[in-house]
């Protein structure tokens, strides 16, 4: 089938494409033409979009979501999952590997793959770091490879010791896989939100800056010390930030992620313990949310991720203590990015496509599509001046657990194209 | 005057005129306690659940008296005899004691913030008895009361918290009810035991016991949790006790006639000096008799509002 898109404006930084007002001819999957189309062109069965003013660029990638298949379906599925990345704007993620059991072995790994087949959204997989996420055994590092595994991390821990990253990093360096790294010092987790003046006033155990400060200091050193690349996820002080934009000038081989929660809220918002606020990272400051901003700015911050992480409505309506950490953020990440930093101008709309659809795939060793005649069709179309209130109610995701419900966005992915399938609007059909 | 909050979840942002109208209900009170007939009709048919999912014995007690001097039907509901431990969510648990008609709930619990939960997933008026670190209103409120009661007065005093400021929600409540009240208020413990951000509450931070006996009309020296993790911020009991704890000598070093409060139980010997727990500068058996008193009026005023 055909599928004609009709007066769009295309980009693509990594092409060096920008074009306005023309016309994209797709066939079977692929694109065919971009330009003016004939009769002889639009022959034949065929669905046609306007779609004056809208962006088609290529498709957005998430590079940080919890799939929670296996272990935990009633949260989130590898289906329901894509489909909430579809819904909002992405063709591909990656998943990260603390599932139940962990994504520690090739067979853990084909069964996420043969779930996400046929799926419009291309699953990526994150391999374990060490065997079952704890801190001991390196995991069957060249087996997760052998199956498609395209980084690998512990994340909701650090990598336990020193000694364990080392021999990580030095394993994974033989395949040139990034180590993903989520960044706090274990013996001074286990609060509850940030320290500051607001934890004091709530009475809720602190979670110290330094506590990630500390294991982004000790990865960049081994890092530097092992050559191997590591990846900074959600990001969130103002220290942390300042040492990654450090390290990249000395040229070690790193990259970090922030989550649209970590550059838009602040502590501030925990005042009435909704647990909808409780992750981890926690909140942080209104400086560490400008040094975050900036970090984006001047590209020390090469992504946006959303760190994805379902929960049941049972788990996140208790004690704030004992609520769960993490959020949902796959249907509302592009809304947020373009409604708190392209509208905003502190980032263009091409910084916003490199964070989003670019980097996360060159950081994962990932071909980034083209927009240009033979190739398959692997596209965000955006509406930037779209305005729309979130309604979780309206989400494809197996879970509610997000701080942006009722928020006022101006922007969204109207619809996506991959793997010969479109979304559009609600709805999925094939073409 | 009604208070302006049918609960009562702290003492952060509570206005100036809500904690005196307590404070002066609470007299009326205390003078019900010296009568020969210590019981007044007052919430006659009102139902009380005293919901305590964390151990205690003299708050639920002081409570639970204080419920029956003003003639309320009284239920105590502690965690461990209830369906918490058969996997009910707390939620359901709540609602189904809810779905009894209660209309009041006195709630102690080890998380922050439950009270303030409670009020979005039940309709009773909510009183805070001590919820994690966060706040302890009603002991704060007696202990203002006792400080007025012996000197008169609460504006432009000195009141010096000592201990464990970190892992108190007695100290939490102190600041703010005191500061609204006018008074000046600093902290003094290991610094260990001092939140990193205290200094933005208004509060100063003392480290030297001498000192903060010089400055100070009142003390209000916090219970040392050694049952809790507290043992891990200091290096041990001895040194606290030579370098935090209160004793005669101290007392006597810096001749001051100072105000002796402790919320309790006391650790004799460490926190406060045998001599020091028994002796004259101390109110803290009144501290225990106006608890009662304090409640009874808490109870009354949130439980007469509709």
């Amino acid at each position: 089938m055909k599928v004609i898109l009709k007066n769009v404006n295309i980009l693509n930084p990594e092409q060096k494409l920008k074009e306005t007002k023309t016309n994209i001819l797709l066939s079977d999957g692929k694109i065919v033409k971009i330009g003016e189309l004939t009769a002889e062109d639009t022959k034949g069965e065929k669905k046609e979009f306007d779609l004056t003013g809208k962006y088609v660029v290529p498709g957005f990638f998430d590079m940080h979501v919890h799939l929670r298949e296996p272990g935990r379906e009633d949260e989130e599925t590898v289906i329901t999952g894509c489909q909430s990345a579809a819904n909002g704007g992405f063709t591909g993620l990656a998943c990260m590997p603390n599932t139940e059991p962990a994504i520690d072995s090739a067979e853990v790994v084909s069964l996420i793959k043969k779930q996400a087949k046929d799926q419009l959204t291309d699953v990526f997989i994150i391999g374990a770091a060490t065997v079952g996420r704890k801190g001991e055994i390196i995991s069957p590092m060249a087996e997760l490879k052998e199956s498609g595994v395209v980084g690998f991390s512990d994340d909701g821990v650090a990598i336990k010791t020193a000694a364990i990253l080392r021999r990580v990093m030095e394993y994974s360096g033989m395949y040139n896989l990034p180590i993903i790294e989520h960044c706090e010092d274990e013996t001074l987790a286990g609060g509850a939100m940030n320290e500051g003046l607001n934890s004091t006033k709530l009475g809720l155990p602190p979670i110290p800056s330094v506590a990630e400060d500390l294991i982004v200091s000790r990865d960049i050193l081994m890092a530097e010390y092992t050559h191997s690349k590591i990846h900074i996820a959600h990001i969130s002080t103002k220290k942390s930030v300042e040492m990654v934009r450090q390290a990249k000038k000395s040229g070690i081989k790193i990259s970090a992620e922030v989550t649209p929660h970590h550059f838009t809220l602040t502590d501030d918002f925990i005042k009435t313990y909704d647990t909808n606020y409780k992750m981890n990272p926690p909140l942080r400051t209104k400086s560490d949310v400008d040094e975050v901003i900036s970090g984006l700015r001047d590209g020390t911050i090469d992504c946006i991720a959303s760190d994805h992480a379902p929960h049941s409505a049972e788990e996140k309506e208790v004690e704030f203590e004992f609520a769960p950490n993490g959020i949902i953020g796959l249907e509302t990440q592009i809304g947020v990015a373009l409604t708190e930093l392209y509208h905003k101008k502190i980032l263009s709309l091409e910084q916003v496509i490199e964070k989003m659809a670019i980097n996360p795939r060159k950081i994962l060793n990932i071909p980034v599509p083209k927009i240009q005649p033979g190739e398959l069709a692997n596209l965000t179309i955006l509406d930037l001046d779209e305005v729309w209130t979130v309604d979780f109610d309206s989400f494809k995701s197996k879970s509610q657990n997000s701080p942006f419900n009722k928020r006022l966005l101006t922007g969204r992915a109207s619809g996506v194209i991959n793997k010969n399938q479109m979304y559009f609007e609600g709805e999925f059909f094939n073409i | 005057m009604p208070l302006s909050n049918r609960h009562l979840l702290g003492l952060q942002g509570v206005p100036k005129e809500d904690i005196q109208l307590i404070l002066e209900t609470t007299k009326t009170f205390r003078e019900v306690l010296e009568r020969p007939i210590k019981k007044v009709p007052t919430l006659q048919g009102k139902t009380v659940v005293n919901l305590f999912f964390e151990n205690s014995t003299r708050t639920r007690i002081s409570f639970e008296l204080a419920e029956k001097r003003l003639s309320a039907d009284a239920i105590n509901f502690a965690a461990s005899s209830s369906s918490v431990s058969k996997g009910e969510t707390f939620k359901d648990t709540i609602r189904n004691i809810e779905a009894m008609k209660v209309d009041m709930v006195v709630a102690r619990h080890s998380a922050a913030g439950t009270p303030r939960f409670l009020t979005q997933i039940c309709d009773a008026s909510i009183i805070n008895a001590g919820d994690g670190i966060h706040e302890h209103p009603t002991q704060a409120l007696l202990d203002m009361y006792s400080i007025k009661e012996k000197l008169g007065k609460i504006e432009g005093l000195k009141v010096c918290i000592v201990g464990d400021i970190a892992h108190s929600r007695v100290a939490l409540s102190n600041i703010y009810g005191l500061i609204t009240m006018g008074a000046k208020v600093s902290v003094c413990g290991p610094s260990t035991m001092i939140p990193r951000f205290i200094h933005d509450l208004g509060v100063d931070v003392i480290y030297d016991i001498d000192e903060a006996i010089q400055e100070n009309d009142v003390l209000n020296v916090l219970r040392i949790q050694l049952e809790r993790k507290a043992r891990e911020y200091f290096p041990s009991i001895r040194e606290y006790a030579t370098f935090f704890g209160i004793t005669e000598e101290r007392l006597e070093k810096n001749g001051k006639d100072i105000l002796i409060m402790h919320p309790g139980p006391i650790n004799r010997g460490v926190e406060l000096s045998n001599a020091v727990a028994d002796g004259l500068n101390q109110i803290i058996l009144q501290q225990v008799t106006n608890g009662v008193a304090v409640r009874m009026a808490v109870l009354y005023l949130l439980g007469t509002m509709n």
